[in-house]
């Protein structure tokens, strides 16, 4: 799987616009909207390796961040300009709120990527990339407010032990999230999406990436990976609970939510 | 449960991924060589759009060139292959593959054969325009074994033809040889090559072409023989003079 990545860390980017015809940016958004992250939150990036995740995870905070403010400032109305002067200093040194986000990704290109995209589009503070093993995360217990891992879980080979390190390393009150390709529940739907991923995908592979084998490899992978039901069932087995899932584009992916109670 | 299966030209498997992710029992067998990839005729439609968009978007993408070579190549390669069924050396060639790559030359030895051999002017070509024969695409979307193999001895001869044509291997050089390998061949990757090769040309280099270049290049191809049908590697002492002669290729102007 690692040399699967590694030829297809740098047209990653590309082939998933080409390969979802861009859906995959909206799926991702339903991500974030779903997380709701608020300032000062913690987040976990499992997989993240070239940042989509991480990178929206700040726009959202940041936005919302700058929300509070103004609204701080219209309470601040009856203040004297001198005071308020004063308050933006205090502020302006937090764009974030004390957010942050670790990326971590067991493919050290994927996260050059990452990295590269993240000075492209300039974003510096509250990110750090760190290599690692989901399977076995170099990070201490009950450390993180939120964990999300997306489209990484179907490639590892332990899956109940990735779950378990989520647990491990969310503090309690602290929430999984996992987006991945799941099963699609419209018969119809189903057929043409078999056709598209075994005809079409790895085509697209070989003319932009110059690799068949590893698309091939990655829409197979999806068929492999368990139904919504029965993932809902593994993260209930690592100890999560409230475990629900949300279909998007008809099951042809799915967000699953877990909390650490 | 997952969704149904479709009709025979989906292909699936449910067999672990082995150590390189990649199956090893997949298509009941229908791997005829290895490399070999099998497509369905929609998939060698969409292959052969999208990569002559692609060299043509981009041309450092040689791999595609030779994915568009194979997937269009099918109606043509059992004639290049009949040909050379018919002749002595060429069904020689065709029993003992023989393979140029760097390991299975004796670069020294051809080093100390004298000017105007074939073997001399190959390393001089090799070694003026840093190229390997090594870096070749092995034939992936083929699906006959020995029409693999004759592709691929088309691409490892395409270097000989450049030495055997005097042609570099800039853009130009590169045309003119695709012209030649069009009319010999008939391969419709060279044929396209040819057509749109020269759009990248500034219109000095086009006058050159179209004056002097393309014709004796369709003159040759036309009186020449088989390239597909020579040894090479047993005439690396031949001068290439004498070989042109044999061939039937006029010298280059």
């Amino acid at each position: 799987v690692y040399q699967v990545f590694e030829n297809v860390a740098k047209k990653y980017d590309i082939m998933n616009d080409s390969m979802s015809l861009g859906i995959h940016r909206v799926w991702k958004d339903v991500l974030l909207y779903k997380m709701n992250p608020s300032p000062g939150i913690l987040l976990l990036d499992v997989a993240g390796g070239t940042g989509d995740i991480a990178f929206r995870f700040i726009d959202y905070v940041r936005s919302v961040r700058e929300r509070q403010l103004r609204r701080k400032l219209k309470h601040h109305q009856n203040l004297s300009w001198q005071e308020i002067a004063d308050s933006y200093q205090a502020e302006t040194v937090k764009p974030l709120g004390d957010s942050q986000v670790v990326v971590c990704d067991i493919n050290k290109e994927m996260l050059k990527v990452g990295r590269q995209k993240a000075q492209h589009l300039g974003y510096s503070e509250g990110l750090s990339w760190v290599v690692g093993n989901a399977e076995e995360l170099p990070f201490g217990d009950e450390k993180f407010d939120v964990y999300t891992i997306a489209f990484g879980i179907r490639n590892v080979t332990h899956i109940d032990l990735v779950l378990q390190e989520a647990y491990r390393v969310l503090k309690p009150g602290g929430r999984f999230l996992c987006l991945e390709f799941s099963q699609v529940n419209n018969p119809l739907l189903s057929r043409l999406y078999d056709l598209y991923s075994f005809q079409i995908i790895p085509v697209l592979g070989e003319i932009i990436a110059g690799d068949w084998k590893s698309y091939q490899y990655l829409v197979e992978s999806i068929r492999r990976f368990p139904p919504q039901e029965e993932f809902k069932a593994m993260i209930e087995d690592a100890g999560f609970l409230k475990v629900d899932y949300q279909n998007l584009t008809s099951g042809i992916v799915a967000i699953h939510s877990g909390f650490k109670l | 449960a997952p969704g149904a299966l479709s009709a025979g030209s989906v292909h699936r498997s449910h067999t672990e991924p082995a150590e390189d992710g990649y199956a090893g029992e997949r298509d009941g067998g229908r791997r005829l060589y290895p490399g070999h990839i099998p497509t369905s005729p929609l998939q060698k439609a969409l292959l052969a759009a999208g990569s002559a968009l692609m060299a043509l978007y981009d041309p450092y993408r040689h791999d595609m060139v030779a994915v568009l070579g194979e997937t269009t190549g099918c109606l043509v390669l059992p004639n290049l292959r009949d040909k050379m069924r018919n002749d002595p050396e060429g069904s020689r060639i065709l029993q003992e593959r023989p393979r140029i790559r760097l390991s299975t030359l004796d670069v020294e030895g051809l080093r100390w054969l004298p000017d105007g051999t074939l073997g001399r002017e190959y390393l001089r070509f090799l070694e003026d325009n840093k190229v390997s024969p090594d870096t070749r695409m092995p034939a992936k979307f083929v699906d006959d074994e020995e029409l693999a193999y004759v592709i691929q001895r088309y691409r490892e001869v395409h270097d000989l033809m450049h030495t055997l044509l005097g042609m570099p291997t800039n853009m130009l050089g590169e045309v003119v040889v695709k012209w030649f390998e069009a009319i010999q061949t008939g391969l419709p990757m060279c044929v396209l090559g040819a057509a749109f090769g020269p759009l990248r040309l500034n219109a000095r280099k086009l006058q050159v072409l179209a004056t002097e270049l393309i014709p004796w290049a369709i003159q040759s191809g036309r009186s020449a023989n088989c390239i597909l049908n020579i040894y090479y590697e047993q005439r690396w002492e031949q001068t290439v003079a004498s070989l042109r002669e044999e061939i039937g290729i006029f010298p280059p102007p």
